[in-house]
């Protein structure tokens, strides 16, 4: 893959078009907003947003040993997955630290044959790419393709998306699961629809031929038209993760921090696994580390946000931010950041201090906010 | 003001002359630029200012913006309600929207600064 020369998705003329402000992020030219980012993640939590997620990296595996190798890298057991199933899981290397957080899922293609599809974070896919592949040459029989440049990613997301795809698929697609994927086609045109996102919303990602992305946003924004779809920029999908406390490579996950500190445990399979990170994970487990992820409730109106420093009283460092924003709809900053253990309780009152001023804050519950799932 | 009177910042700061005070805020193009407007910090009344350095910021959803003096002198007066009126600067910028009122060093003027036909035309690059 080329690193050098910024890309663009199959939808980056859609946007300039529209008068989106573009910017390059991981390498792709991509819309940060449209309208507002308050207008577009409102319009998400209200009715339903559409997201350009092309530039996320899709791997498809094949082999009749893919998912032992699946289950070598991955923290989560991938044997297990049934087909149509999707699950997060985290890439950690042999000392534990995350690479990077991932979902995996298990499809069938028309023509009965299985597959798995990887994808990554955008910033990471060079890196996990180059990092499987002694781990590819062990396993000879299974391949992998990087299907990212060929392939566009779609997500709509919010309370009315439901109805969206309703209009656009055979009903069995609304039907779907939360964290379930289905290979389906869109009026003929092929697409592998799951019901997944990264807003906290309901909602599904769709991963279509470059060539067919174009029309199928289209019949996306068409179909949502009279409900109160907009398109939506990386501005507004980060305040909606945010809200959600989903985690963010870059900000909340790195390779200097193990899955327990950064709260998610819960995508790691210990018990019957022997995989490049197990061993090293289950040291983790047993000895956490002395810091931890946790939320933020900042006073006032001002956003404390990644690098601003957590505070006591005798203004010694005792965490830092990693992510923050004015939450558009709480009305009031929150951030989330990694604590000293020991003061990583719900409730607790903190100072941050944001470029020399002094903000308090609160050790609140996460997600910030949460909505209902189907 | 009108802003076809003021001078302006290549940053975006507007100033205009009200008898011996300048009065300083931002412009339409900078509002509309930023977006989701949601905290701005100024500074108190007495502070001093000086030309192209930064006396507070505003801060949007997305980004944090520093605010640039196009003057140098002290500052007399600051319109502090502005901070809990965020929606109030994004409609009327250019009077309602002012943010603070610097008395002048001696010797010190509006000069160097860009006219509106000039600004606009930045704008519209």
């Amino acid at each position: 893959m080329d690193t050098d020369q910024v890309q663009t998705t199959a939808l980056t003329s859609w946007h300039v078009d529209r008068g989106a402000r573009m910017v390059d992020f991981a390498g792709y030219q991509m819309p940060i907003q449209y309208s507002s980012i308050v207008t577009e993640h409102a319009a998400t939590r209200k009715a339903a947003g559409l997201f350009d997620i092309s530039h996320m990296g899709r791997l498809r595996f094949e082999g009749n040993r893919a998912h032992e190798l699946l289950d070598h890298i991955l923290t989560r057991r991938v044997s297990d997955l049934q087909i149509g199933q999707v699950k997060y899981s985290l890439v950690c290397n042999a000392d534990g630290g995350i690479l990077d957080d991932v979902l995996i899922s298990r499809l069938e293609s028309p023509s009965s044959r299985q597959f798995f599809l990887l994808v990554v974070n955008a910033s990471n896919r060079a890196k996990i790419i180059d990092w499987l592949q002694p781990h590819l040459a062990d396993y000879p029989d299974v391949g992998c393709f990087d299907v990212t440049d060929m392939t566009s990613m779609i997500s709509v997301q919010g309370p009315a998306s439901e109805d969206i795809v309703n209009k656009l698929f055979n009903g069995n697609v609304g039907q779907l699961k939360y964290y379930r994927s289905l290979v389906t086609d869109q009026m003929s045109k092929p697409c592998i629809i799951s019901r997944t996102g990264y807003t906290g919303e309901d909602g599904f990602e769709l991963i279509v031929r470059n060539e067919d992305a174009p029309r199928v946003w289209e019949n996306l924004m068409l179909a949502g038209r009279n409900i109160g779809i907009e398109p939506v920029g990386l501005g507004a999908r980060d305040t909606l993760r945010l809200e959600a406390a989903m985690p963010l490579y870059g900000h909340e996950l790195s390779e200097s921090l193990d899955p327990y500190t950064a709260g998610l445990g819960f995508a790691v399979n210990l018990r019957d696994r022997n995989s490049v990170s197990s061993e090293a994970l289950a040291k983790c487990k047993a000895k956490p580390s002395d810091r931890v992820r946790i939320g933020l409730r900042v006073e006032g109106r001002r956003p404390a946000r990644e690098g601003a420093k957590i505070v006591d009283r005798d203004n010694r460092a005792v965490g830092s931010i990693t992510s923050g924003t004015f939450s558009p709809s709480l009305q009031y900053p929150i951030a989330m950041g990694y604590i000293n253990r020991e003061l990583a309780i719900e409730g607790n009152s903190v100072e941050i201090d944001i470029r020399g001023s002094k903000a308090n804050a609160e050790i609140v519950k996460m997600p910030f906010f949460k909505k209902e799932k189907k | 003001m009108q802003p076809e009177d003021l001078k302006y910042n290549e940053s975006h700061e507007w100033v205009g002359m009200d008898g011996e005070l300048a009065v300083i805020g931002i412009t339409d193009f900078a509002i509309e630029q930023l977006t989701d407007l949601v905290y701005m910090a100024l500074p108190e009344v007495g502070a001093a200012v000086t030309k192209g350095e930064e006396f507070g910021e505003v801060e949007s959803v997305k980004a944090v913006s520093p605010l640039y003096s196009p003057v140098t002198g002290e500052i007399v007066e600051v319109h502090s309600e502005l901070i809990d009126d965020m929606e109030g600067l994004g409609k009327d910028p250019f009077s309602q929207g002012w943010m603070i009122k610097v008395k002048l060093a001696n010797g010190t003027g509006l000069d160097g600064l860009l006219d509106h036909a000039s600004y606009k035309a930045q704008c519209a690059q």
